[in-house]
């Protein structure tokens, strides 16, 4: 391909993937009842689980409090669970028509993969207001300042854009809603547990720990982590490029593979 | 090819594995005419129309759209048409506008030109009074125009319908087609549809095919295809029976039941 086709190809997809997620964030605002039923979880993992958890002081966590050692574990496991749910969207536009709608029409694969990740991006930001308003009610010392509220964003939009991806991989390959909400089921809370969410992964046995360190969420736990409670960012040019790989992969992998459910 | 042709179809092929699901078909469709496509549930026309639109390549033979290969110029065949599912394709939670803006822009229409063409497309579907209401509190058939609407925001050369009247009442039916008409007059667009109403495609095709088990059965006028049967006094719907040896009461599978029975009720 000369440059010239290649930066057209560029353009095109960044457009196209403008244009797509601004319309599912038109939608999310047509009808806010998502977002508020979506704002429950989260407080309740901080506010019950993560309050009663604190009183045992059974978990090291490097002299921060519980609180605030799982606030950023929970910010990362509902952006999480958006996102691979997110997948189920393009069985649902499948069944509607209008998936094929959009297939037909001259846009790059790889658009509708971002359009949908950045849409789910977007929802995620929105829980971590929720989750940010909430530990302040709480009382739970974090670091906001422009620049890691910058790269907070950052870090949610690529770890949305990740399970994203993942979840329209699966979507393409189960393609009904039923066996996707059955393995939605079984990988979620596995991806969980296996990371350093809600304990350091130092106390976990070695098998685990090895599969929390092939695990996208423990990188954005970390990377969040460090940048809304220890500030030692150290760690954080590694973690923000694991996830800046594992996304770009899995959006080529996720553009070539879900225009098959539509067959 | 015929040089009148638009669509042109030279021993289409697609299997998927033992199955023949299309088995080397051929047929030409004229500019600015008016194509039925019919068949029993399985016979393949689902499958020949994907290759069409660009959603499914072919195991074998051409199609071409305005000269471009549905396979190997895909993106320009994209420009050249337009398809309105049998399922229901417009966002109910975006307005009537937006919905029309988004197909506008993924069509490349310039960004200052976006507003004022999806104005006047809500205008042609006389949807103008319901621009920025929800599409969820739409009708049947008001659904169905919108539907359209999206198909010809970037002036296709060629329409595709999957079924366009499925579940709708005779006025909104009605309706639907003084629409689909009035766009072939005014743009010459080419429209090609697949339905299982044989009076809807007695009166409103020029040209009609019946597909059967992966062929063509017979393809012509409607006036020829039922004096094909040898009987004078036909319907097209005996014409149907008479090349399929199928009752259309008879077909579908559970999923396409199911599909057909959704829409319906979505519509309904």
């Amino acid at each position: 391909m000369s440059m010239n086709l290649t930066s057209n190809y560029i353009l095109q997809v960044g457009k196209k993937s403008w244009i797509l997620a601004e319309t599912e964030i038109r939608k999310l605002f047509h009808d806010p009842t998502e977002l508020i039923t979506r704002a429950v979880q989260p407080i309740l993992w901080l506010g019950i689980f993560g309050e009663a958890l604190s009183k045992v002081r059974a978990i090291p966590t490097g002299g921060y409090s519980y609180m605030q050692f799982i606030t950023p574990g929970i910010l990362t496991q509902s952006v999480v669970f958006i996102a691979i749910f997110y997948g189920l969207n393009i069985i649902w536009e499948r069944d509607m028509g209008l998936l094929q709608k959009l297939l037909v029409t001259p846009t790059p694969r790889l658009s509708l993969v971002l359009g949908k990740m950045g849409s789910a991006g977007v929802r995620g930001l929105c829980q971590a207001v929720i989750v940010f308003l909430f530990a302040l009610v709480l009382g739970v010392p974090l670091i906001l300042t422009p620049v890691s509220i910058a790269l907070v964003v950052l870090i949610v939009m690529l770890g949305a854009g990740f399970f994203t991806g993942l979840s329209m991989i699966i979507a393409s390959i189960v393609k009904t809603r039923e066996r996707f909400m059955g393995i939605g089921q079984v990988i979620t809370l596995p991806l969980f547990f296996a990371s350093s969410a809600i304990y350091p992964i130092t106390i976990m046995p070695s098998w685990l720990q090895a599969v929390a360190y092939l695990n996208p969420l423990s990188y954005m736990v970390d990377g969040l982590r460090s940048i809304l409670i220890t500030d030692s960012l150290s760690q954080f040019p590694s973690d923000l490029a694991i996830l800046a790989v594992v996304t770009g992969a899995i959006s080529i992998v996720s553009a070539y593979m879900y225009p098959k459910v539509a067959v | 090819m015929h040089d009148d042709s638009l669509i042109a179809v030279r021993g289409l092929k697609k299997y998927f594995g033992e199955l023949r699901a299309v088995d080397g078909i051929s047929f030409d469709v004229k500019h600015g005419s008016v194509f039925a496509f019919l068949g029993p549930n399985g016979a393949g026309k689902s499958t020949t129309i994907k290759m069409l639109i660009t959603l499914l390549p072919p195991t074998g033979g051409t199609a071409t759209i305005d000269g471009m290969d549905v396979e190997h110029d895909a993106s320009l065949v994209r420009r050249r048409i337009g398809y309105v599912p049998q399922l229901i394709s417009v966002d109910g939670t975006l307005t009537a506008f937006e919905n029309l803006m988004l197909m506008a822009r993924l069509y490349d229409i310039p960004a200052r030109d976006c507003a004022a063409r999806a104005r006047e497309v809500l205008a042609f579907l006389g949807l103008e009074d319901h621009a920025d209401a929800l599409v969820r509190t739409f009708s049947g058939g008001m659904i169905r125009r919108l539907e359209i609407g999206q198909a010809i925001v970037h002036r296709p050369k060629a329409l595709f319908l999957d079924e366009p009247t499925s579940g709708l009442d005779p006025v909104a039916r009605q309706n639907v087609w003084e629409h689909i008409m009035e766009l072939r007059k005014t743009n010459g667009t080419t429209i090609f549809f697949s339905t299982h109403q044989m009076e809807e495609a007695d009166q409103m095709s020029d040209t009609v095919a019946i597909m059967n088990a992966g062929k063509i059965a017979t393809i012509g006028t409607p006036l020829e295809i039922k004096a094909k049967t040898g009987n004078a006094k036909a319907t097209l719907e005996e014409a149907f029976i008479f090349f399929t040896g199928t009752n259309l009461q008879e077909g579908g599978t559970f999923r396409e039941v199911r599909r057909s029975r959704r829409t319906e009720r979505r519509l309904g």
